[in-house]
């Protein structure tokens, strides 16, 4: 256990605009804030970053991020590799694809764990599966619920068999969490897929699903290729996995703040309940 | 032999199935049916049996040994009720205080449209998760393929063995290549950069052994598996509850090679 250490995001970079992958609309980042990532123009949800989310969901200068000096490596020197974290280093100005912290929602510490999809699809390598560990660990310790914004590709391949231990590794923190009778509440973001939806987005006690986003372990390409069928619409969909018994429930963006409190408000330890 | 020349190797439809293994390896054997919840996924053989003596419950991937079987079985690819045996009788196990051992053989998990609509993520999801608190100890043995999550999902174990031209990865060589590099005839430089050999996995400290293979001489090579799962699970069982859960903890707590603060975790090659 580390980590008992926080540090203030100092300064934040202004926001830049966004572009609505639907309607290709550009809308302004303080109306998109305004309007909580849902296009002004045609209503489709905008790719949101970790900061962004926390914007959303957490109480205003609550949020706090574990401190580490955490760097992805190229230790299996797999071709081309090293280009493209720093690639994705550069364009996020973060050092992995994901961002964990402690924060309220509407008075109720918690921690959080936040999937970013702009560095290399939010795979999850050795330091995404490091950060999310020491988060549940730091729950497990603190007694604290978890909030995971869950959000991926799938397990990244540079780095090879290492990768695929994440899921390993992050699952047994997510049991020993669970074990204490804390709570888990994962969100699923778009898109939400291969080894992350194969573990640790799929063993909240609440499934959580934005509308429309992705979720599915196999992709639906390789499926399709691998079946020679074609697919119907909205295969794979939220709607479709709820439907099929996967997800308790597919939250709005303008209702996400409200369903996280109200959830972690019914788990508040209670007096004369069961220790 | 080049990655993938073993893993073409162990692919072979002339190899041992996970069944030729339990024939060996356990006595008194009775394989056990279904997941009580949706069916019957033949690509998981499992069942209770005894290793020199010992009641064991067995969970194996098979991949059939004539083609109605490997058609009937996904070619050793579980469905999602094949996880969900596999995690009945995982918990099962607990009950009755019996040790689990796993024989791993499949590309991965089945992928096709009914697995996806009936939760394959979640199935191997709840599968690691169980595996990861068990309260009863655990070993696992990969006769061939070790494919991605699929593969894990019967992984999560207190050890680990291979055979000496097994192979376990992310992904498959050829998923690999065709999409990091839109290439499907680079499948043997996938297979190079994913690194996928039992060597490998020692390396990583994903195996604790390597057995050697000498199919020549079947029954005393399951012989000297036999003897090593025994006795481990002998040292296993000397341990409290406790220390187990503990060591299996440490187990996978470990793996994760980066930089922190200018310092290197775990060993880049
Ligand atoms: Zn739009």
């Amino acid at each position: 256990m580390q980590l008992p250490f926080f540090s203030k995001k100092s300064s934040e970079k202004p926001r830049e605009d966004l572009i609505c992958k639907q309607c290709k609309a550009t809308v302004p980042a303080k109306d998109a804030v305004k309007n909580r990532f849902i296009c002004p123009s045609c209503g489709a949800y905008l790719t949101m970053t970790p900061q962004d989310r926390l914007h959303l969901v957490a109480d205003k200068d609550s949020f706090t991020a574990f401190r580490d000096e955490l760097k992805s490596v190229n230790f299996l020197h797999f071709p081309g590799y090293s280009e493209k974290l720093e690639k994705a280093v550069t364009a996020t100005g973060e050092p992995d694809a994901v961002v964990c912290g402690t924060a309220a929602i509407d008075g109720t510490p918690c921690a959080l764990f936040l999937m970013d999809t702009r560095f290399i699809m939010a795979s999850m390598g050795s330091v995404v599966g490091e950060r999310i560990t020491r988060t549940f660990e730091y729950a497990t310790a603190h007694r604290l619920p978890v909030v995971g914004f869950a959000a991926s590709g799938g397990a990244r391949m540079q780095e090879g068999i290492v990768s695929l231990m994440q899921m390993a590794k992050v699952s047994a923190a997510v049991q020993r969490h669970a074990a204490q009778r804390l709570l888990y509440i994962s969100v699923l973001t778009n898109p939400t897929t291969g080894g992350v939806t194969a573990s640790f987005a799929m063993q909240g006690d609440l499934i959580l699903a934005e509308p429309g986003a992705t979720v599915g372990f196999a992709g639906r390409r390789v499926v399709e290729q691998t079946t020679k069928t074609a697919l119907p619409e909205g295969f794979q969909s939220a709607e479709f996995v709820r439907d099929h018994g996967f997800i308790d429930k597919i939250v709005p963006r303008d209702a996400l703040r409200d369903t996280l409190a109200t959830l972690l408000r019914l788990h508040a330890p209670r007096n004369g309940g069961i220790a | 032999m080049t990655p993938y020349e073993k893993l073409k190797t162990v692919r072979r439809s002339d190899r041992p199935t996970a069944r030729d293994y339990l024939d060996l390896l356990f006595e008194d054997r009775v394989d056990l049916c279904g997941d009580r919840r949706f069916g019957d996924d033949t690509a998981i053989t499992a069942g209770i049996g005894t290793l020199d003596g010992v009641p064991v419950t067995y969970l194996a991937t098979e991949k059939g040994r004539d083609l109605q079987e490997r058609m009937r079985n996904q070619f050793g690819c579980p469905k999602p009720e094949g996880y969900r045996k596999a995690i009945r009788l995982m918990r099962q196990s607990e009950k009755f205080g019996r040790p689990v051992v796993c024989l791993v053989d499949t590309l991965g998990a089945y992928c096709g449209a009914e697995a996806e609509e009936r939760g394959q993520g979640e199935a191997i999801a709840e599968s690691i998760l169980t595996l990861s608190g068990l309260k009863t100890p655990t070993l696992s043995l990969v006769i061939g393929e070790g494919g991605s999550g699929g593969a894990l999902a019967l992984c999560t174990t207190d050890r680990v063995y291979m055979l000496e031209n097994a192979c376990y990865s992310v992904i498959s060589p050829e998923g690999c290549a065709s999409i990091l590099w839109k290439d499907s005839s680079r499948v043997s430089d996938a297979a190079d950069a994913l690194h996928i050999t039992a060597q490998d996995m020692l390396q990583f400290g994903v195996a604790e052994q390597i057995f050697d293979e000498d199919f020549k001489h079947f029954p005393a090579m399951c012989k000297t598996i036999r003897r090593q799962m025994a006795d481990d699970l002998k040292l296993l069982s000397t341990f409290s509850l406790e220390q187990l859960l503990e060591n299996r903890y440490n187990r996978f707590r470990k793996f994760g090679i980066f930089e922190e603060g200018g310092v290197m975790h775990g060993t880049a090659l």
